[in-house]
């Protein structure tokens, strides 16, 4: 994407959009000698959801887990640029990693619950980040998350039971309480839908949907239908790049880009 | 056109859509070329034959919805092809009314012919040249891809309006010196009404195949150069 089209996409993702959540610049990542991500410019919005879409490997998971650093985790990755968290530095030095993650929380493809009652999935993070001690106000947040997950019906009559025994579709909303039960600002979902039934994954864009109302979402999905559905911005990487950033409807109907167009539309070669 | 989907069978659904348009659009050209030859010979055999060819356009615009519908429901399509498809649908609806129209200029033939001395005003077969040559090259534009081409055709409408309102204050003074003629002047003014029509839903076409190429969807007013819904004729009036 050349300048002039880079600045237009820009313009277009501010204007009538919430404030700014993410604001990141020239993000490099390297994993040893070889660049992942080369230069990503993207804003992420409040009460907006943005989908990365591309091909695997394109960087676009990469991208995604270097808004709450989970990239420190792999030892060879070295980020580099600005990625800036209500306008903070997320990779300055005084930053609490842990604090970040508890504002920045993760949703991931496969839905992995702690081998634990469904209670003490919920309950885990608030406690050890000390947002409640009281044992009523650690069932209210358990309520609350598990309600705004849509899950409390199908599970308030049996807390305890492990979350593992849950449905995979069940597991996945326990997964985002979890992520929801630590009062995050922002939730970063990476292919949170692709493990699940076409029954399942509506529940869970259904609450995206909702959670639009109080979080900025990032997801990364395959599916352009997905995308399509849940996303009102959108962003194509290849090969380690944005190709194209704009509103989901332009994106989908009328990309600017030869290869954001051959993507979507099955072409790519 | 673009390059190839990687499933190759999409490709050819695509194709086929897009060439049952084509086959449309032909058969529209040819029905319009008939229902004009067909009032000017007098022939109601010829008017016969364009009334029973419409069943063809109708034919086409079914099956044409029918596997836009299924590409819809099990390809999904996104960005250039959602619009090939959407246009699919949308041309053929209005190539099949155009077909409509044409089977209607036909249908009047018998009533024209029931006043022998009626000689058949040569405006009508003008502006029936005009919009057959501008729905020609609106179809040329869609198999090219040419919004440009497309563009000129949408402004060359103007002169068909134009031809029209002659032809409207024509038909007026004709009827108000004879009033036996009132009847086939009547049948003609709906056949050129007709014509008139198809040269604007060939500039809906034209509009379509805009899209198609841009994605954008034209704002812009056409000029319109039909003013008969506004005018009065009087005895005594000098044209």
């Amino acid at each position: 994407m050349d300048k002039r089209q880079a600045e237009t996409a820009e313009k277009q993702m501010v204007e009538g959009a919430a404030e700014a959540k993410f604001v990141t610049r020239g993000v490099h990542v390297f994993y040893g000698e070889k660049e992942a991500i080369k230069g990503v410019d993207l804003t992420i919005y409040n009460n907006e959801v943005t989908a990365l879409i591309g091909p695997s490997g394109c960087g676009k998971s990469t991208y995604l887990r270097c808004l709450n650093r989970m990239n420190d985790t792999v030892e060879s990755a070295r980020v580099t640029g600005s990625i800036l968290l209500d306008g903070t530095d997320i990779y300055d030095k005084k930053v609490d990693v842990v604090q970040l993650r508890a504002r920045v929380g993760m949703v991931f493809q496969k839905p992995n619950p702690f081998p634990k009652s469904i209670y003490e999935n919920v309950a885990y993070g608030p406690k050890i980040h000390g947002l409640a001690s009281k044992k009523a106000d650690v069932d209210a947040i358990v309520e609350t998350s598990l309600k705004k997950a849509g899950l409390w019906n199908e599970v308030s009559d049996r807390l305890d039971t492990q979350g593992t025994a849950l449905s995979g579709g069940q597991q996945q909303r326990l997964c985002i309480a979890r992520a929801i039960a630590v009062s995050p600002e922002v939730i970063l979902m990476d292919e949170p839908c692709s493990a699940l039934d076409p029954i399942a994954t509506a529940r869970v864009e259904e609450l995206i949907d909702e959670l639009r109302e109080n979080y900025a979402i990032v997801i990364v999905t395959h599916s352009m239908q997905q995308a399509a559905r849940v996303s009102q911005k959108t962003a194509f990487f290849h090969l380690g790049d944005i190709v194209e950033h704009g509103q989901t409807e332009q994106i989908f109907t009328n990309p600017r880009e030869e290869r954001t167009r051959d993507y979507i539309t099955g072409r790519f070669g | 056109m673009p390059n190839d989907h990687i499933v190759s069978s999409y490709d050819k659904e695509l194709e086929n859509l897009r060439s049952s348009i084509a086959r449309m659009g032909g058969l529209a050209e040819t029905q319009i070329a008939g229902a004009v030859d067909a009032l000017f010979k007098r022939s109601a055999e010829r008017a016969g034959q364009v009334v029973e060819a419409d069943k063809a356009l109708d034919d086409l615009e079914i099956a044409i919805e029918r596997d836009a519908i299924s590409i819809l429901a099990r390809r999904q399509p996104m960005a250039s092809d959602l619009r090939e498809i959407v246009s699919a649908l949308k041309m053929s609806s209005i190539l099949e009314r155009i077909g409509d129209y044409s089977k209607n200029i036909a249908k009047r033939v018998t009533a024209i012919n029931e006043s022998d001395n009626f000689r058949i005003v040569r405006t009508v077969g003008d502006m029936a040249n005009l919009v057959q040559k501008m729905l020609k090259d609106v179809l040329d534009a869609y198999i090219d891809q040419d919004a440009v081409k497309a563009m000129d055709v949408w402004e060359r409408d103007a002169p068909v309006d134009e031809l029209y309102n002659s032809l409207f204050r024509e038909l007026l003074t004709y009827m108000m010196e004879d009033a036996s003629s009132i009847t086939p002047c009547t049948h003609l003014l709906f056949a050129a009404k007709n014509v008139e029509r198809m040269g604007d839903h060939v500039t809906n076409l034209a509009e379509i195949v805009f899209y198609l190429v841009n994605g954008e969807i034209l704002e812009d007013t056409r000029p319109k150069g039909d003013r008969t819904s506004f005018t009065v004729l009087r005895p005594g009036d000098d044209d």
